[in-house]
This record gives C-alpha cells, sequence and structure tokens, in this order.
C-alpha cells in the first residue's frame, strides 16, 4: 500500500495538508464550531479534485462505529455532491487534522460539526467563483452533486477545482443546510468499509505488508513489576529465522523472518528468563472493596446541592454497589507495523489518537517528533483504550533493531488479557432518603481508578516505558472534570432532588493499570444510581417509571422515557414471578450525549443461579441522526457488550499474577445469551447530533438488575451477575 | 521443509516447519486476509476456514496435516467479483461492527448452510456459539445468515437495511 503516492498523484485545488499559520496560534482566533476551533483551515477538511471526486480529511478513526461513513454523509449533502464522491482520509499525523481521541462518543459532534461547516463554506466559496466565472449572480445558482447551474449557464466543481482556494481559515459564517434540505444526511446508507472485510480483502493493520517486512513478538514480565535477572540471549538469538533481539531493562522484544518463528523465539525467551517477581495485586471480592475504600484517595465534591431542610420522618436507605476489574477483550489482539529508516520513524496503528501516540512515542525511544509519522489502519473493535498504542510502542522499539525493515508486531491473547489497560474496580454507596413519595436527599460516592491513562500529556503512557533500564512512567493520571467526568461520569444525577451529594474518592495508584474502558464509569455509576431509584421507588411503594417522571423536569428524557414505556408495554404494578420479570433504567450519557431508556425482560433459574436477559428494549434520542442503521448498530452493540459485562465479566487473579489469559477465563455472552434487541430512534433534526456510542451501556445494566429485583424480590448489587453469586443471593 | 497443499482448489508450496500453524501459511505466505489470529488456541474461531467442507480453525491446524486435503478460506466464497449469498447478506444486513470475527462468522454459516439448508435461529445460534463476537453484533449475524439461507434455497429477496449495497 503505497501511502505517499496519494499526495503526488492528487491533482486537485491543493496538495496535501496546510498546517496551520503559526502566528494565528498566539493571537486569540473567534470561536469556530466543533473541531475547526483547533483544526482552522478548510483545505485541512476538503479537497475538491479535477476527476470528479472530494477527499475528505478526519482526524478521527474507524473503529467499527462507522463514523467514516457518517462523515461523509455529512459532506457529501453540505456540499450537494453524491455520497459515492467521496474519499475518506482518516486520521494520519502527516495529512489529517489532528483532533486528538476518537473516544467519548464525540465524533459526530467534533468532526461532524467541523464538516457541516467547513463543507457548507466551501459550496459556497465554489458558488462565488461560479458566479464570477459565469457572471450570474450567486443567487441564482444551485447546485445538484457538483455541477452549478443558473441563468442559462453551468460548471462544475471539478472544473473550478484547480482555481478555488481552500487553503483559508475557516470563517464559521456560512450555515449548514437547514433540515428540510438534507438528502444523504439522516439516510440508512450502509457502511464503506464492510465489504472488504467480508470478502477477506486487506482491511486490517493485521493485514498490511510491507516489502522486506519481519515478524515481532513481545515477552512481557511474568507478573507486574517483576525484573528480569538472566536471559540467555545467544540461545534466543540461535534460533531459526530470528533477526533481532531486543533487550533494554526488562523489555525483552524478537523479530523473525517468519510469524511462527517469532512465537517459537517469544516462547524460548519465556522458558529461558529468569525473573524476581512480587505479590503485591490486590484481593479479589469483597476483600478488593474493602481495601479500596482505604487507599489513599483524593477527595472531591462533584455536587453539592442544599436546598429544602429534610424532616425527621424521612425514611431513608442505603445500598453498596461494586464493580470488578473489565476488559476490553476486542477478539483480535493489538497490532502494529513499525519502520525506523533513515531516521525515520513510521507507525501503522489502531490507536484511537494518532497524534498523542506519536507525541509518547517520541518519548519513549528519543526519536524527535517530526520524524515520526503515525497512520491509522483498522484493527480489532476498540472499546477505548486497549492495547493498540503499547504495542506500538513495542513495535518501535522493536523496529529500531531490525535494520531499517518494517516490523509487524501482534499481541498474543495473553499479552492482551494480561496487560491491556483494565476497565477500573469501582465501590459506589448510595444513601437517601424519602419524604411523602419524593426523594429530598441523595447522595453517591464513588471509590476509583482512573479511567484515562492513555498517551497525552505528562509522563510515558506506553507500557514498554516503565519496562525500559531507563524507565519512563505514567503520568500523574488526572480525572477528567464534569460535566463529562471521567470516574464520575453520569454520577450526577439528571433528576431533580432538593438535597444531593456526589463524592469522588479517586485512587490515583493502580496496582493493574486501568484506563478507559466504554463509558469509562458511567456503566457503574448508572447502575448504581438506577438501582437506587428503584430501590427508593420499592419503599416509596411507587411504580419505578411513575416515580422517576416525578423527579423528572428535562422534557427530552421524559419522552424517552414515555416512549420505552409504550414500545415495551409497561404495565404499572405489574408483579415479577419468582423467575421472570422486566426492569427499567434511563440515562443521558455523560448527561451531555443521547438520551436512552432501556427495558429489559429477564429470566432467572432460581436453583442454578443462571441468569438470561430475553429482550430488551431501548429507545434512544440522539438528537439529529446521520445514519439511523449506524446508530441502531452503536445502540445494540452496546446493549449487547453491556448485557455480556453484566452477566458474565470479571478478570482473575491472584496475588501475584493475572490468571486471565485465554477466553476460557474471561467468558463472554455467546450467540444463545443474546438478548432481543429492540430499537426505537426519536429523530430530531432540529437538534445538534449528539454521541451514541456509549449511550445504552448504563441503562441496560441497570435496567438487569433492577429486572432481576423485581422477578426475585431481591436485589443484586455485585457485578458481575453469575449463577454462583444470583444462586446465593436467592437461597 | 517445503510442503505443497491445495488451497481455494489451486496447489500451493510453503517453505515452513510442519508444526506451523496453517493459519500463518495462509497469511503470510499466500497472502490470504479472509482468516484472523484472535486467540491460537481454538476458542474464538476467527481462524476458521473449511477443511475438506468442515469449518475448522486453522490457529490449532498444523501445515503438516493438510497433505490430500482441500482448504478453502473466505476469498473463494466470491466467485470473481460475485460474492456468496453470505458475503451479500452480511452487506444487505450490516452485520458487522469492527468486522473481525465476520470470517469466522461466514466460514462456519457457510458449514451449517451447506448440511442445513433451511436452519431455525436457534440452530443458527448453536452453530455459532463457539465463534466470539465482542461488538454485540450476534443478532444481525444471525439474521444475514437467514437472509442468505432464504436466498439459497430460492426464496423471496428483501431489500437490504441500508441504502448503497451493490448486487
Amino acid at each position: 500500500m503505497d501511502r505517499r503516492g496519494f499526495l503526488i498523484r492528487s491533482g486537485g485545488i491543493v496538495v496535501g495538508f496546510s498546517l496551520l499559520p503559526a502566528v494565528m496560534a498566539q493571537s486569540q482566533p473567534a470561536a469556530l464550531p466543533g473541531s475547526l476551533q483547533s483544526n482552522r483551515m478548510l483545505d485541512g477538511w476538503l479537497r475538491i479534485n479535477a476527476d470528479g471526486t472530494v477527499t475528505v480529511f478526519t482526524g478521527k478513526v474507524e473503529l467499527g462505529q462507522g463514523i467514516l461513513t457518517a462523515l461523509a454523509q455529512i459532506a457529501a449533502d453540505e456540499l450537494d455532491v453524491n455520497y459515492g464522491r467521496i474519499t475518506m482520509v482518516s486520521a494520519d499525523t502527516s495529512r489529517s487534522p489532528n483532533e486528538g481521541m476518537t473516544a467519548g462518543s464525540q465524533s459526530v459532534e467534533q468532526s461532524g460539526t467541523a464538516l457541516h461547516y467547513a463543507a457548507a463554506e466551501a459550496r459556497d466559496i465554489l458558488l462565488q467563483t461560479a458566479s464570477s466565472r459565469l457572471g450570474v449572480a450567486a443567487e441564482q445558482l444551485s447546485v445538484s452533486d457538483g455541477t452549478i447551474s443558473g441563468g442559462g449557464a453551468k460548471t462544475t466543481y471539478w472544473e473550478l477545482a484547480q482555481d478555488t482556494d481552500l487553503r483559508r481559515e475557516a470563517s464559521g459564517r456560512v450555515k449548514p443546510k437547514p433540515p428540510a434540505r438534507r438528502n444523504v444526511i439522516g439516510k440508512a446508507i450502509a457502511r464503506r468499509d464492510i465489504p472488504k472485510k467480508v470478502r477477506g480483502e486487506p482491511a486490517y493493520v493485521q493485514d498490511l505488508r510491507l516489502p522486506e517486512m519481519v515478524f515481532g513478538r513481545v515477552v512481557r514480565p511474568p507478573s507486574r513489576r517483576a525484573t528480569l535477572e538472566i536471559i540467555d540471549e545467544a540461545a534466543v538469538s540461535a534460533m531459526p529465522g530470528v533477526v533481532a533481539l531486543v533487550r533494554d531493562g526488562n523489555f525483552l522484544a524478537v523479530a523473525a523472518e517468519r510469524e511462527e518463528q517469532a512465537i517459537k523465539a517469544a516462547e524460548k525467551i519465556r522458558a529461558l528468563a529468569k525473573w524476581r517477581e512480587v505479590a503485591d495485586l490486590p484481593p479479589n471480592g469483597s476483600a478488593l472493596y474493602e481495601q479500596l475504600q482505604k487507599l489513599p484517595s483524593k477527595d472531591s465534591v462533584i455536587s453539592a446541592k442544599a436546598g429544602v431542610s429534610v424532616s425527621a420522618g424521612a425514611t431513608s436507605i442505603e445500598a453498596v454497589y461494586t464493580r470488578p476489574y473489565q476488559c476490553h477483550a476486542s477478539i483480535g489482539p493489538s497490532c502494529a507495523i513499525a519502520q525506523f529508516k533513515e531516521g525515520k520513524l513510521t507507525v501503522w496503528t489502531h490507536s484511537q489518537g494518532v497524534f498523542p501516540l506519536r507525541e509518547h512515542l517520541a518519548k519513549l525511544t528519543g526519536i524527535a517528533q517530526s520524524e515520526i509519522v503515525a497512520v491509522h489502519v483498522d484493527g480489532s473493535g476498540c472499546y477505548g483504550h486497549n492495547g493498540a498504542d503499547d504495542v506500538a510502542g513495542d513495535a518501535a522499539l522493536l523496529a529500531r533493531a531490525t535494520g531499517g525493515r518494517p516490523v509487524k508486531l501482534q499481541w498474543m491473547r495473553e499479552d492482551e488479557f494480561g496487560w491491556e489497560p483494565y476497565g477500573s474496580p469501582m465501590v459506589i454507596k448510595m444513601a437517601g432518603r424519602l419524604d411523602a413519595g419524593r426523594i429530598v436527599d441523595w447522595r453517591h460516592d464513588i471509590w476509583s481508578h482512573p479511567h484515562s491513562t492513555r498517551p497525552g500529556g505528562a509522563g510515558t503512557n506506553l507500557l514498554a516505558g516503565a519496562d525500559l533500564a531507563k524507565p519512563q512512567y505514567l503520568g500523574y493520571p488526572v480525572n477528567s472534570p464534569q460535566p463529562s467526568g471521567a470516574a464520575d461520569r453520569n454520577a450526577v444525577p439528571l433528576y431533580d432532588f432538593p438535597n444531593q451529594q456526589v463524592v469522588l474518592h479517586y485512587l490515583p495508584e493502580m496496582p493493574l493499570r486501568t484506563s478507559a474502558l466504554r463509558t469509562l464509569g458511567a456503566y457503574a455509576n448508572v447502575f448504581a444510581l438506577e438501582s437506587f431509584m428503584d430501590e427508593l421507588a420499592v419503599a416509596a411503594a411507587v411504580d419505578p417509571v411513575e416515580f422517576r417522571l416525578r423527579h423528572m423536569k428535562d422534557a427530552r428524557a421524559r419522552a424517552v422515557i414515555e416512549a420505552a414505556v409504550q414500545r415495551a408495554d409497561w404495565r404499572p404494578g405489574a408483579k415479577g414471578d419468582g423467575a421472570r420479570g422486566r426492569g427499567f433504567a434511563f440515562a443521558k450519557y455523560k448527561n451531555l450525549a443521547a438520551y436512552v431508556a432501556v427495558v429489559a425482560d429477564i429470566e432467572i433459574d432460581r436453583r442454578s443461579g443462571e441468569l438470561s436477559v430475553k429482550r430488551v428494549v431501548a429507545v434512544v434520542d440522539a438528537g439529529l441522526i446521520i445514519n439511523p442503521d449506524g446508530v441502531k448498530n452503536q445502540i445494540e452493540g452496546g446493549v449487547i457488550q453491556s448485557t455480556s459485562w453484566t452477566l458474565k465479566e470479571s478478570l482473575r487473579y491472584d496475588r501475584q499474577k493475572v490468571l486471565t489469559r485465554s477466553w476460557s477465563e474471561y467468558p463472554i455472552l455467546t450467540f444463545p445469551e443474546v438478548p432481543a434487541v429492540d430499537i426505537v430512534l426519536l429523530d430530531r433534526p432540529d437538534e445538534k447530533s449528539l454521541g451514541t456510542g456509549e449511550g445504552s451501556q448504563g441503562p441496560t445494566v441497570a435496567a438487569i438488575a433492577n429486572a432481576v429485583a423485581h422477578a426475585t424480590g431481591r436485589r443484586a448489587r455485585d457485578l458481575p451477575f453469575t449463577p454462583e453469586k444470583l444462586k446465593l443471593l436467592l437461597a | 521443509m517445503g510442503f505443497t497443499i491445495n488451497v481455494n482448489g489451486r496447489a500451493r508450496s510453503a517453505e515452513a516447519a510442519g508444526d506451523t500453524p496453517l493459519l500463518y501459511v495462509l497469511r503470510n505466505d499466500f497472502g490470504l486476509n479472509g482468516a484472523k489470529y484472535g486467540c491460537g488456541v481454538g476458542q474464538c474461531g476467527a481462524c476458521t476456514v473449511m477443511i475438506d467442507g468442515k469449518a475448522t480453525r486453522s490457529c490449532v491446524t498444523a501445515l503438516s496435516s493438510m497433505n490430500a486435503k482441500k482448504v478453502m478460506t473466505l476469498e473463494s466464497l466470491s466467485d470473481g467479483g460475485k460474492m456468496h449469498p453470505l458475503q451479500q447478506a452480511f452487506i444487505e444486513e450490516q452485520a458487522a461492527q469492527c468486522g473481525y470475527c465476520a470470517n469466522g462468522m461466514i466460514m462456519t454459516a457457510k458449514a451449517l448452510l451447506d448440511r442445513t439448508p433451511r436452519p431455525t435461529e436457534a440452530q443458527i445460534r448453536k452453530a455459532l456459539a463457539a465463534n466470539f463476537c465482542r461488538c454485540g453484533t450476534h443478532n444481525r449475524i444471525v439474521r444475514a445468515v437467514q437472509r442468505a439461507a432464504n436466498q439459497m434455497v430460492g426464496g423471496t429477496r428483501t431489500a437490504a437495511v441500508v441504502e448503497g449495497v451493490r448486487a
């Protein structure tokens, strides 16, 4: 694949990507919408090509969420060109806008908003150019698939391409199309990347092959903080096909001519290496949760409200909810290709953020950022900060020893389970007081490790750094502030309570590295918050939906709740029968993104403790929907992944090492266990688009928990809801 | 050591140790990308190929055992430009998020449809129970298999759930 050829071949308006002039960064630029704010040049986003195509650049990446399709729809619609003319160029430090991470369900809001405005402005510029060329007032011109006509004259974008200069700062003054004039936005357009993926064509970084490429594997220590004492390097180097062995402190990696030779060499290293190990991992289960509450914490009040005084007669209840370490567990282990040649490092990666990765690769390797290019290529499913960045670091370190030959390094399954950054365990204590059927006081306390230790910012947030002879460590992890929050994401209730306090007990020291797993803290916070709403509703003897509506003023929240009630035929006061029940839950992700209401129907075998989720109804308000099928796919995927987390998932480890090495020690939901999922989208074309990638996970876990309580009268508060635990709960 | 094996109807040769997993030979020697590395121990199904008509995990299948066997990979399902009804159905149902598992889903479903042309939903779910999907695309995959089965037994063809799908 020749990625450089692209720039040379292009015969469009401009070649390459204009960098923001340095002077502009120093003055105070006008506010621009979405990611135009930080990537202000129009030609950084769009190029009109003489050959009748349009190239769209984005800093966001395809993670299987369909973002490149949605962004192409926006550009096509705003430009008035057929969708098929759009070519997408995704994150590449040599030519795309820098939009940081593709994370937090923000791509449509950030990149999409930028493209609405950039494309609308480009269309306007093209119309002005056409107007002067044709001698027809711009107001009299119309555009159809890039053909501009009016006043009996006609031209095309493609003819104007050479004479239209998009190398200018966006003004933000040309408004995107009104809803009535859109014709590509809002359509369920087929994803651009699926055909090649179902035909077995090269689609993933794992499939990329470069001339002279060798294969690499990394050998991680057997446990955290283990130190390497002896390794017989000569015995490894003598193995068939071995091209390079890198040992730097505790970091070990090997490259070979053939992939299976690299794997065998890595196995040999593992057999030969002697390590000094320590046993300092946390305990499991309830002992873990007790320990979390005793660790040194940085406490902050996230939200506080003191309204009316509470009468002495108010009913008080309390409950504690817990969530274990959980894994991203992508089906394909992380992979990267790195080439170090003539002082320049190129890395092909499925990282969510090629620019922050480049910055940390520079720290890790000592190669200047200006000499590093990081290019995104699709990988296996990404649900947050998995091993993608770390493996790029491993490959970069190994590539310095392969004599300029590119090296493809894929983690083995046990590397991924053993060393990916996990979703943090969490303890959430809820307390509430009820008076006259209403909540009068609310308290939510969270104990959690960090939810983002991604590359970017201080330190070196690449796993290999800490193993080097001159170790480089993670920067001090910071909890993102509200309103989006991180450990405290969705902990501030959208409900209206007269008194409330939300406190985060943030635990920056991590015995096992934790980072962003889809929704960050929202999965556990919504689990606790929405379970506790049900517990209070039961205490108040009010139907849980009615109870929620009593405390909810937000009209759009009420609308999704009411639509879910209707779709699922929710019957107030219906009783569970001991084995079957249904539960309700709601959240507006981050209190900023999509509104999602969920009704879950479950069955439970009281003797075995086996829990089965039969059907999930999800109603979604995501504002303006760019691609309804894309939204449904995200919401449905979120429901099913959350069901899997909720029923099954928990990392296994002992005091010395992580024991989860294969799917045997980390079962996930399988086809026969997957619930039917019914999704209703409330389209609001006049509202701005709201992120959906993480909208359904929180409401799903809470709806399942509420359904268990509804069926059995017993409240499951300790994730995951395995048969062993449910059997005890129901005994 | 040199081995010649029959892959997608052609005799192909590779110089590799006999215990080399077939997966790496298919991918690295023959440039076939369909089968994917997922777990290396036959648990997840991403590496599934057909060997003598049976869905088989290529990550735990030794190259040396392929003598006189016929290996078929995902690539063989497309006949020139024309896709297999399963591939077409995966597109028409948009039955992928990341798509990394799609190879194993399609190859396992092919083996199912070869022996059970009209499977029930429960049979499809059972057949795919040891193929893991992490994105939560299971129900779309089941619908895609149903769609392909309907088409293959001559049933009516329904419109794709999305626009812009080329038949």
